[in-house]
């Protein structure tokens, strides 16, 4: 059974990714900034089986000082944890990033610093135990940049790269790191927008990730189309893309 | 992102139809997202709750107001295991129950022919099964809600507390609040099999011969009808009945490979004619080579055949189709409802699936409660305009006639005279609808 510390638990595509690992029995700590939405989290992967669901609130992600004692909180609560998964991320709106920076730092310290900081330290702790599972979510949009995402596509685009790196230095420590890059899901975070073909369920993308924790997978498209979608807009020239509406 | 107050989050789509695809409108989307701040939306405009919008007709919809979709509002609160009775949120659908529930020796009271209903859509509507005749319907078996409404405040209504709210919110088409959560009562069962039976019968009245016995032995009953062939073939069908099965683990057979199909997009309107319809009915009719056949089946053949096609109502084009179903007292020779298959056989419009069942005496909470004492008759109708809502007001006409009535859940034509008609306790209903809330449906019951 697995000891999985969730970070963003309270965001849909984790809700839906949990429930699988609940089903398995496993047990959980959940960390989020609402306690009540936590608790709501909690209860549902208690019913669907979960043996054991801690949750705590942490209200600033980007408050490095405190990782590593959250850590350690996670690592006393489960008795040495070792699945790691983060889950949170924020969109941003791109042209008020474009106008006031502080916006964008903000972004990126959410979506990009503030994770590696977290996962480098547990990276550290499964390194020396030679065990261990990392999943984070990235996504497409990292994969390469666009006029209309540019900031949020920059700090997945580094996470990307970030995990890259550390699955490269991890593999010799028995140390699995995914990364997720999922398409369209329809979560809260999408659902001012209308629909299309592309969207896909929150319920699909979390089994397909569930899989791929279990399969120790190394890079996870979701659904797995936006592989190919992917491979062909990374291969349009530069002199191209550049000139492209997207 | 809170759900309800924040409006950047919220879009119009013409996207949100009901399962049969008319009528087509355009509505603005909310999201119902957590219990900890669900709030009343705020708007000038009429609110409707939604869940998976597997109605047919209107009752799902509330053009040019608001959807609060709880799609994404799907949790569980609570699972006495002993006691069999889960707590859910709205969201929660009957497949995600049955998930849960079963491998704990839990199974669902009431279930539709489809597993992809929410609790607050089965309460609203309070669905029925092929159990009705022994179990009432779902709202039987709902213990407590909680219901949000316009005051922004949550009633916690049972069959103890605010029992008046209670009733009228059992199958009161979401018109008195929004559904939070529930508690259920499960039933206990040894297994996710039934032991089944299916007969062939040739004509209605063989129908009801083996009805007569099957209700006394069968706790779940249900027919297919023929409804595509006249002469000697008239009414036609196969009776399937069912009880719980009490086999041993070891006896059973394995759980069916899930192949989910999916229908992607509308098909062209000449796919469904006359002849694509009775060549369906007769292979249906005669897939099953023998007379009586006798296996132990899983639930999710025998409750939810029409599930492995996801989507599968696209196959009846952008025009969309009718869905259709009356219930009918019994009568001498059972002539009503001979009479109302009669019109729809001789129409040469029906379609794939017409389904016969015997209700039962059993009553339901629900002030607005569709089932009633009688035969349920239920089918779907090609979309052929003004000729199929000229054949639709027939059967209503001829139902009123009977002293039936006819399910909202599944129509797109009733009248309001006739609703009034069928539904008597519509006075005292109207008492607990919630100010702020409406639907296509219901506005159309009003300005007819
Ligand atoms: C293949 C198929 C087979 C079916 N078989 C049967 C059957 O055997 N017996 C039967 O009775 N029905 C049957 N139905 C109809 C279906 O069970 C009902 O229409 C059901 O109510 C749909 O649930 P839903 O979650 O999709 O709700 P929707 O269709 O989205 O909504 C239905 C109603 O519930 C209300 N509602 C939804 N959520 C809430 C909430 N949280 N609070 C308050 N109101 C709410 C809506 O306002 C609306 O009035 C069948 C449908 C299909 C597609
Ligand atoms: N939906 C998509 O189409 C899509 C596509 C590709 C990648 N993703 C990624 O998937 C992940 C999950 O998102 P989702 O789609 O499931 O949407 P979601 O339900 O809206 O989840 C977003 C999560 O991020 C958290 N969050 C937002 N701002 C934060 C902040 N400043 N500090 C800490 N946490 C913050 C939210 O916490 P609260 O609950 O406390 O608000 C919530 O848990 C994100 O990383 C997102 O970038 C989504």
């Amino acid at each position: 059974m697995r000891k999985i510390v969730a970070l963003g638990a309270t965001s849909l595509i984790a809700q839906e990714t949990l429930k699988n690992f609940a089903k398995d029995k496993d047990s959980f700590f959940l960390i989020g900034r609402n306690e009540e939405k936590l608790n709501e989290v909690a209860k549902n992967l208690e019913v669907l089986g979960a043996s054991e669901v801690n949750v705590k609130v942490v209200k600033d992600v980007c408050d490095f000082k405190a990782h590593q004692e959250i850590i350690n909180e996670a690592d006393k609560m489960l008795s040495n944890f070792d699945n790691f998964f983060v889950f949170y991320g924020v969109l941003g709106n791109q042209k008020e990033m474009e106008e006031d920076f502080s916006k964008a730092k903000e972004l990126l310290d959410v979506n990009f610093i503030s994770v590696a900081s977290f996962v480098s330290i547990v990276a550290n702790k499964f390194e020396k135990e030679k065990r261990g599972n990392i999943a984070v979510i990235s996504s497409v949009a990292g994969d390469r940049g666009r006029q209309s995402n540019y900031f949020y596509g920059a700090s997945k685009g580094g996470l990307s790269v970030f995990l890259e790196g550390l699955r490269n230095r991890l593999s010799f420590s028995n140390v699995n790191v995914l990364t997720v890059k999922p398409g369209f899901v329809a979560t809260p975070m999408t659902a001012h927008r209308e629909k299309g073909l592309l969207f896909a369920s929150a319920d699909y993308v979390g089994k397909t990730i569930y899989k791929a924790v279990k399969k120790n997978k190394n890079v996870l498209y979701t659904p797995c189309f936006w592989w190919g979608i992917m491979f062909i807009v990374k291969h349009i020239p530069e002199c191209i893309f550049k000139k492209m509406k997207m | 992102m809170s759900s309800s107050s924040n409006s950047s989050n919220d879009f119009i789509t013409d996207k949100y139809l009901s399962w049969g695809r008319i009528p087509k409108v355009s509505q603005e989307i909310r999201y119902l997202e957590w219990l900890s701040d669900a709030k009343f939306p705020k708007s000038e405009k009429s609110i409707l709750a939604r869940g998976l919008g597997r109605s047919y007709g209107d009752s799902c919809l509330n053009e040019n107001g608001i959807l609060l979709s709880t799609e994404l509002y799907r949790r569980f609160l609570d699972f006495d295991e002993k006691t069999g009775v889960i707590r859910c949120t709205a969201g929660i659908t009957l497949e995600d129950i049955l998930d849960v529930a079963l491998p704990k020796g839990w199974f669902l009271p009431v279930s539709p022919g489809t597993k992809f209903v929410t609790v607050g859509g089965a309460i609203a509507n309070d669905v029925h099964g092929k159990n009705h005749h022994v179990a009432g319907t779902f709202g039987c078996y709902v213990k407590k809600m909680a219901l949000l409404r316009s005051d922004n405040k949550i009633y916690e209504i049972s069959p103890n507390k605010e029992i008046e709210l209670y009733k009228a919110t059992i199958g009161g088409l979401g018109l008195t609040g929004i559904i939070l959560w529930a508690d259920i009562q499960l039933v206990s069962v040894k297994s996710g099999f039934f032991d089944g039976e299916f007969i062939k019968f040739s004509s209605l009245d063989e129908f009801f011969e083996i009805n007569k016995e099957s209700g006394k032995k069968f706790d779940y009953t249900v027919s297919w009808l023929d409804c595509a062939s006249q002469g000697e073939n008239f009414g036609r069908g196969i009776y399937m009945r069912a009880n719980h099965s009490q086999k041993d683990f070891s006896e059973l057979p394995k759980d069916p490979i899930k192949l989910p199909l999916i229908v992607p997009f509308n098909f062209p309107s000449w796919t469904l004619n006359n002849f694509t319809v009775k060549a369906f009915n007769f292979a249906y009719y005669n897939k099953q080579f023998s007379k009586f056949v006798k296996k132990t089946v899983h639930y999710d053949p025998f409750f939810y055949p029409l599930d492995v096609v996801k989507d599968w109502n696209k196959i009846y084009g952008k025009n969309g189709f009718y869905q259709y179903q009356c219930v009918v007292p019994r009568d001498d020779n059972d002539k009503a409802i001979k009479e109302v298959f009669k019109t729809i056989v001789e129409s040469r419009s029906a379609s794939f699936l017409a389904v016969l069942k015997e209700f039962g005496e059993v009553k339901s909470p629900g002030m607005l409660s569709f089932p009633a004492p009688g035969i349920t008759l239920c089918l779907d109708f090609i979309n052929l305009g003004e000729k199929t809502v000229k054949l639709l007001q027939t059967l209503e006409d001829l139902v009123k006639g009977f002293n039936g009535k006819m399910y909202p859940s599944k129509d797109t034509c009733m009248r309001g005279s006739s609703f009034r008609a069928f539904y008597p306790n519509l006075n005292e209903f109207k008492k607990y609808i919630d100010p702020k809330i409406s639907s296509s449906f219901w506005r159309r019951m009003n300005n007819s």
